[in-house]
């Protein structure tokens, strides 16, 4: 069954269950941007999705190709003089972090508010990076909200500080603050008059002429900030128990006043840059300093930095999510609290249930195929990166966003044993992967590259690209031609094959690799999952038929299991008529010819 | 054990909800943990609590786990609830259950679980003559005996037998609100204002049919499950490690076996096909039946022929 939308009876009242994404997106229209943008990229997705379902005539809200590509349109609106906004996960921000570092010189015309959705804990990327360092790195003021309310009034907030103090304003999530629903009382939208074009090449070009005279300005602006943080409502002190005193931020702060409620507490904004006066003041205030904070020690450097001693990563620590049992087990550590009780366990060991490619997903004939040529296989992000695991097992790398061409290109220049193959998105090849393209043709890589296009960005649920011929408001939108694309940047051998072809998919793929230099072979088929769900006529196991020799379940299909009999002592297969969609793959790699479709 | 009668159990102790609850909602990918967890978020919104509900789906598309932490109270800090404290645990799948069953607050949480199995291909890579099956070996009636309440139940069944096996979600609320004392007309009021308008009347009846859903008889076999392991004790499981012999004057190198033994044991060496991992082989024969040169023999160690 689906959870619909169908709450309209809570939209009507002023206040509402929002997720944090739902709340920032609804903090960003109310305080009246005009542009937003953004790459798709867990946990941040559904702020753009969120942003595109209020009235176009208020804003645009457009993916972007890529990360720096969104923040460079959220430049140049704010260089118009209106409210911009891009959204992105942590390792987004490397993507856009040259436009960050020289932008944050320029300094903010029209508010501009960047939202960067950490992920401690790895639930779904390829790293757990501290944004807040990256803040204190770009000399730009970083906003940690708690829950959805402060979501929402935060990113309010950060409008008002980009535009009071010429930055961009990083409001810095986590999956848990992206994820997480409570109720939220919302406001109203209010546009301020747009500034007009910034109109100052002086500031707005960085030659080093420029930017030698911005460089101070970012100092005294760090300066000016944490005076503002020193009397902020933003900053809020909570006066109790003085034999400790904890300094925290963000989600943090919720762990903190679960565990410690009558603790005393300093909650900053966020990172940086701090109120040192009011940091003092607490600090003076209580017996023991205690930095609560996820992942990195950010906060606690900086107010050692101060000269105050301050007890953090000792007690609580630097890898994963903060958790109330952690936070207990730290401040039981440090003597502050009781320990606490052990909670028995049940002694059951958990299954492994690794995630997999969907029933009929087009990567898996891909990657079958792939094993079967023995090549050098450097992947790339999404959800075929699932093929470097049992039973496909057929990717070597997988290093970030569009990462896969390049290395290929240095495997090859290397010089390797194998044939080298690229693989990589449709959606991963238009944010990054087409530079490294045009690098392979131009020093002569002999490489494959295998363009796995399911027509969407799937990994992270299903959207739009500029490959898709459509737009984040599902409008229609010019579609890029791929084939056409390569040939464009001097690629001769490009091949489209159906990946549910396999035999053909092999055959293309030795023709490919035999090939000197560069050849691109675009396995074409769309995701199962979105647009539309697919589902055609299941196919079955003829029982008496199958010598359980097990071929079919190396494509690690999630409709395949074992049906309880036996063959030779070997386990037959069967496979799962409700969630099969028929692709065939299975039958096509039977040696024995006993998978048909049900009825047959 | 005696059969529990609908007003023993479902009216008689509802769960003392004034002071808030903690519900952990889980399962796998496209089950509905979802929107369970929306219809309990907004059933406590109404009753004036304030409610956290906190989710991790990022590849919950790909079949992967799927968890969502519910929490009401007058004041919820933390959006997750801490290990030993949830007081009612909702599995959609069997062994999701069993993962998180040391969450479960001792001697009172409660613990509503479907008994039916989702087993994931990894649960079936063991190739080897008589390899078990990956997958959790508790029975629901002995999970039932350990925790403090517990409800195992073809939440799947009741709902395909309904008319639609998706509802299996709304069974397992209809039987978790026999524990929170609010009325019935309640719940329904919530499932109708989440769920798609043409799915309500099948929700209303899996809620009906989870509420008044009384165990038939703990100590019971478990029901029949999608999937099961095999069948005990192969009839004959042939003896001996197998060894393939290919025979490189008959191989052309047509490299039909090096693609399809299931095990990758065969790689192409100087032109011609060459056992590689023999430690691999399950000696299913497909190699040596699909050799269109005859190069091919797989034998059992000690077998003659």
């Amino acid at each position: 069954m689906l959870a619909a939308a169908d709450d309209a009876e809570e939209k009507a009242a002023a206040t509402f269950p929002l997720t944090g994404n739902e709340a920032i997106a609804r903090g960003a229209w109310e305080a009246g941007i005009k542009v937003a943008a953004a790459y798709p990229g867990t946990p941040s997705t559904e702020i753009l999705e969120n942003l595109a379902t209020y009235d176009p005539a208020d804003l645009t809200a457009q993916w972007s190709i890529n990360e720096k590509v969104a923040l460079d349109t959220a430049i140049g609106a704010s260089f118009a003089g209106v409210r911009s906004l891009a959204a992105m996960k942590h390792v987004g921000l490397n993507v856009a972090a040259d436009s960050l570092m020289s932008f944050s010189y320029i300094g903010a015309h029209g508010g501009l508010v960047l939202v960067v959705c950490d992920d401690p804990g790895i639930h779904s990327s390829q790293n757990e990076q501290d944004t807040r360092l990256f803040c204190r790195f770009a000399g730009v003021p970083v906003l940690e909200p708690a829950d959805a309310q402060e979501a929402l009034d935060f990113t309010r907030a950060a409008f008002e500080i980009s535009e009071t103090f010429q930055t961009p304003v990083i409001v810095r999530g986590t999956t848990r603050l992206s994820h997480t629903r409570s109720v939220v009382t919302v406001g109203e939208r209010s546009v301020p008059p747009s500034r007009g074009f910034v109109n100052d090449a002086s500031r707005t070009v960085t030659i080093p002429a420029n930017a030698r005279r911005l460089h101070p300005k970012v100092i005294s602006r760090e300066a000016a900030l944490a005076d503002y943080l020193e009397t902020s409502a933003l900053t809020v002190r909570e006066d109790g128990d003085t034999r400790f005193g904890i300094v925290t931020s963000g989600i943090a702060y919720l762990y903190v006043k679960e565990v410690v409620p009558e603790a005393s507490v300093l909650k900053l904004a966020g990172a940086y840059p701090l109120p040192e006066q009011t940091i003092r003041d607490f600090a003076a205030s209580v017996g023991r300093l205690i930095v609560v904070e996820e992942l990195e020690p950010a906060l606690e450097d900086a107010i050692r930095a101060m000269g105050l001693p301050c007890e953090g990563k000792s007690l609580f620590p630097r890898i994963g999510e903060l958790s109330v049992e952690l936070l207990r087990t730290g401040l039981a550590d440090a003597g502050l609290i009781a320990a606490p009780e052990r909670v028995a366990s049940h002694g059951i060991a958990p299954m492994a249930r690794p995630p997999v490619l969907c029933s009929g997903c087009p990567h898996t004939a891909s990657f079958l195929a792939l094993r079967s040529i023995g090549a050098h296989v450097a992947g790339d992000i999404g959800c075929y990166t699932l093929a470097a695991i049992e039973p496909l097992r057929s990717m070597d790398t997988c290093v970030c966003m569009g990462a896969s061409i390049g290395n290929a290109i240095g495997l090859a220049k290397a010089g390797t044993d194998k044939p080298v193959v690229a693989t990589i998105g449709d959606s991963t090849f238009l944010h990054s992967g087409i530079p490294p393209l045009i690098d392979a043709v131009y020093n002569k890589a002999n490489i494959t590259v295998v363009v796995l296009d399911n027509h969407i960005t799937a990994m992270t649920g299903g959207q739009d690209h500029p490959g898709t011929g459509r737009n984040l408001r599902g409008e229609p939108a010019p579609k890029v031609d791929t084939e056409a694309l390569c040939r464009a940047i001097g690629i001769d051998w490009v091949r489209t094959v159906d990946p549910y072809e396999i035999g053909r998919v092999i055959q293309t793929l030795r023709e490919a690799v035999a090939h000197r230099g560069v050849s691109v072979v675009i396995a074409s088929r769309p995701c199962v999952l979105d647009p539309v769900k697919i589902k055609g006529a299941p196919m079955a196991v003829r029982e008496d038929g199958c010598v359980a020799c097990q071929s079919c379940m190396n494509l690690g299909c999630p409709s395949l299991g074992w049906s309880g009999a036996l063959f030779e002592g070997r386990n037959k297969v069967r496979i799962d008529e409700t969630t099969c969609i028929g692709c065939t793959l299975c039958a096509q790699v039977c040696p024995s010819d006993c998978i048909q479709p049900v009825g047959v | 054990m005696r059969p529990l009668s609908h007003d023993e159990f479902a009216g008689a102790e509802p769960h003392p909800v004034a002071s808030g609850m903690n519900i952990l909602v889980v399962g796998v990918g496209g089950q509905g943990v979802l929107m369970i967890s929306k219809a309990l978020a907004l059933m406590a919104q109404r009753q004036g609590f304030q409610v956290k509900q906190s989710e991790v789906h990022g590849m919950a598309k790909r079949g992967g786990i799927v968890f969502s932490h519910v929490r009401f109270a007058e004041r919820v800090w933390s959006p997750t609830i801490p290990q030993g404290e949830v007081d009612a645990l909702i599995a959609l799948e069997w062994a999701e259950g069993l993962r998180w069953l040391d969450h479960l607050r001792p001697g009172r949480g409660v613990f509503i679980a479907d008994t039916r199995k989702i087993v994931p291909p990894f649960a079936c890579r063991a190739r080897t003559p008589g390899a078990p099956i990956a997958y959790a070996r508790e029975t629901p009636a002995e999970i039932v005996g350990r925790v403090a309440e517990g409800w195992a139940l073809d939440a799947t069944g009741i709902a395909t037998a309904l008319g639609d096996a998706r509802a299996a979600n709304t069974v397992l609320l209809g039987r978790l609100s026999a524990h929170l004392d609010y009325a019935p007309a309640d719940w329904q009021a919530v499932i109708a204002a989440i769920v798609p308008k043409a799915t309500r009347e099948i929700n209303r009846k899996a809620f009906e049919a989870g509420r008044a859903w009384i165990a038939p008889a703990m100590v019971e076999a478990p029901p029949p499950s999608a999937r099961t392991a095999p069948a005990e004790g192969p009839a004959t499981v042939p003896a001996g490690r197998p060894v393939v012999s290919i025979d490189p004057a008959w191989c052309k190198g047509c490299r039909i076996c090096t693609t399809l033994c299931p095990e990758h044991c065969l790689t192409m060496q100087g032109g011609v096909a060459a056992v590689t991992a023999p430690d691999a082989c399950t000696g299913c024969h497909v190699c040596e039946w699909l050799c269109p040169d005859f190069a091919i023999t797989v034998r059992r160690e000690g077998v003659l022929g």
